[in-house]
């Protein structure tokens, strides 16, 4: 789960890493009221989860409360790359000296985690590590072992960060790494952790990505979901607990585990199709999931037909095969299915679908044949 | 041959009395497996159909001499599970469980690597392992798979796994082993272990890698093909379509950016050598004339 802005801060705030004061506002007037609360000159935030906030006028100065109005009234609503604003995060203004950057996440080759500090924050980390890698220092840290004050000593001073902010960015990086490690987040990133002309470390930016894998350990995280912006496919698959991400085609698409739901998106592309989504109903999906996923799919106006291909080792094909038919008894599908079942009770699966009377739901041996049947059947009912 | 286990391998699995651990360690059972032990904290004494059952790893080796763990148990109490079956010296252990914390598996992982360095953990959230004739540790259905090689395949997604062992099935070319290593972030073996023992295994001809975006274990693999492997591989990636940045699914398939991405893949793939084809169907149909041409 990726946190905005002011979710982020929020989190770092629970660990004791300073963020700039501030509030949360959906509504101009509530703007005013956290603008008050921070102190002139305050900053207008656009709260979205995408990059290029400022260039796109979604990051604005405000020294008095007509120029809160003004900003906060243009910047909610206000489309950013498809990002429609609903919240805003009103904060004091940071005086800036200097600008770094601070994150920890897994490197996956190491299998290790991985702490980068760099003396030049406020810009894309991409940009600094291509061009100047010498000004990222990175440091392997053993996730059975932990992150020690010597070590975070150590990364600030290969960073070169000025003397003067070296004592308050070590405390920072310690709690940034238990934000990270205690708070089960995949990634912790500042940017910029700045550096004011009184003397002062702290976060002026915040991006979090939890490990949804943890949430059975954090209820507080419930916090969190508050607002999606998820599409309307995405928000009903994730209330249902499917994995599912919209694609731009209208062959629809239920695979069991996300190898093969990749896999038949693609053989759908390969055979002349295109893929409405990719949607995963994982391993062990019992009768209700199944259901679920097709309610999900046939919710999209784009879905021409329907293909599911289901290879079971864990999840079970008679499961499977219920599904399908409570799905059929429980909403009016009229777009044609095509399913392919493999594996685990696959037989009792497929005795079950013979059952199965409607002339929308058609079997396929292979993932190929059915993949091209699927197509065939949206190009005919075009 | 076969690699990490064989007809002799004797099981334990941790959670048996669970309702997956029982589905699945009785399927196995019913293969063939020598399923000889379960574990369930609280539900020593008792039995599965005539598998006993014990409270601690420790005991049911002690008991039973088990010398491979299944472990199939929910996702917070599998890091201790795993951790438990190293400090009773199992030698292999399989972790089926889908969705452990990452943090917990990469404490698992480098917990094993510098206390257990013996210790071989296959998985988590992976579909396990099976010699077909010999034994199947996991989840696969073990009827689509056929005995007696001469292919090997390693698969980092599960359906993936079972789609390859049914492709092959069609063609009617066997399987010496077939290693599904599962896609979280941290697996414990990963594929050049496998290549590395295909290689090794003098029954194995020719091996199956179906790979997936994300990570840059594939590109290692194609690097270590290059330097390392004399016998045929055919490489398949799922994931050409997946949009950049969008999390497919499980924890191993994100695309972020160059890197990661299916079309690198197969190119570092081809660079290396490894016959690259489009989809699982192709990935028979290539191992089928490969094997003919052996």
């Amino acid at each position: 789960m990726d946190l905005f802005e002011y979710q982020g801060k929020q989190y770092f705030a629970r660990f004791g890493i300073p963020v700039s004061l501030g509030g949360v506002a959906d509504t101009v007037e509530q703007a005013v009221a956290e603008a008050d609360k921070a102190g002139y000159p305050v900053v207008v935030k656009a709260q979205v989860q995408v990059g290029g906030r400022g260039k796109a006028g979604g990051v604005k100065l405000a020294t008095n409360e007509a120029e809160v109005r003004e900003h906060a009234g243009n910047i909610i609503g206000l489309d950013i790359k498809g990002h429609v604003v609903r919240r805003l995060w009103v904060e004091h203004a940071s005086d800036i000296s200097k600008e770094y950057y601070a994150s920890f996440t897994l490197d996956r080759g190491a299998k290790q985690y991985l702490g980068m500090v760099s003396a030049q924050g406020g810009v894309e980390i991409e940009t600094v590590a291509d061009e100047n890698p010498d000004a990222l220092a990175r440091i392997y840290i053993d996730p059975a072992i932990g992150f020690t004050e010597a070590q975070a000593r150590q990364l600030v001073e290969e960073a070169g960060l000025d003397a003067e902010a070296r004592d308050g960015a070590i405390g920072i990086l310690l709690n940034l790494y238990r934000a990270y490690v205690e708070g089960d987040a995949d990634l912790v990133e500042i940017n910029p952790l700045i550096l004011t002309p009184d003397g002062r470390v702290h976060a002026l930016d915040a991006k979090v990505t939890l490990d949804d894998n943890a949430s059975f350990r954090h209820p507080e995280w419930e916090d969190f979901r508050d607002i999606d912006e998820f599409d309307e496919r995405e928000r009903l698959a994730r209330s249902k607990g499917l994995q599912y991400v919209g694609l731009d085609g209208y062959v629809g698409i239920i695979a069991n585990g996300a190898g093969l739901a990749m896999s038949t998106c693609d053989v759908v592309n390969q055979v002349g199709g295109s893929p409405a989504n990719f949607l995963d109903i994982g391993g062990g999906a019992n009768a209700e999931v199944m259901a679920n996923a097709l309610e999900v799919i046939t919710s999209d106006p784009k879905v021409r037909s329907i293909f599911i291909n289901i290879f079971g080792g864990i999840t079970r094909g008679e499961e499977v095969a219920n599904g399908i038919k409570t799905a059929l008894g429980r909403i009016d599908i009229s777009i044609p299915m095509v399913i392919r079942l493999d594996g685990t009770n696959a037989e009792e699966g497929r005795d079950i679908l013979a059952t199965v009377t409607s002339d929308k739901v058609l079997s396929s041996p292979t993932m190929l044949e059915a993949a091209r049947k699927a197509v065939e059947l949206a190009n005919s009912s075009n | 041959m076969s690699i990490f286990v064989d007809e002799s391998t004797t099981v334990i699995v941790q959670g048996l009395t669970g309702g997956q651990g029982r589905f699945h360690g009785l399927r196995n059972k019913a293969y063939g497996t020598k399923i000889v032990a379960g574990v369930t904290p609280g539900k020593g004494g008792q039995d599965v159909e005539g598998i006993p059952v014990f409270d601690t790893v420790a005991e049911a080796v002690a008991a039973t001499g088990g010398n491979a763990s299944f472990v199939s148990v929910p996702p917070k109490m599998a890091a201790g599970a795993i951790l438990e079956a190293a400090a009773a010296s199992i030698p292999f252990i399989v972790c089926i469980t889908e969705g452990i914390p990452a943090h917990d598996e990469a404490r698992v992982y480098n917990t094993l690597a510098s206390q257990y360095p013996t210790t071989r953990l296959l998985g988590p959230n992976c579909p396990g392992i099976i010699s077909p004739g010999k034994t199947n540790i996991g989840i696969t259905a073990g009827e689509i798979a056929l005995p007696g090689g001469p292919v090997g395949i390693v698969s980092r997604s599960g359906t993936l796994t079972y789609q390859a062992l049914y492709e092959l099935k069609q063609m009617g070319v066997g399987v010496t082993t077939c290693v599904g290593i599962g896609g979280d972030p941290v697996p414990g073996t990963n594929f050049v272990d496998c290549l590395a023992a295909f290689q090794e295994d003098p029954e194995t001809k020719a091996i199956i890698m179906m790979g997936e975006i994300g990570g840059a274990e594939e590109e290692k693999a194609a690097d270590f093909i290059r330097s390392s492997v004399t016998k045929p591989v055919v490489a398949y990636i799922a994931g050409v379509t997946a949009p950049p940045g969008k999390k497919m699914g499980h924890a191993g398939a994100i695309v972020s950016g160059n890197t990661g991405t299916a079309k690198a893949k197969m190119e570092a793939l081809a660079a290396a050598g490894a016959h690259v084809v489009n989809n699982p169907t192709e990935a028979g149909e290539k191992m089928a004339e490969i094997v003919k041409g052996l």
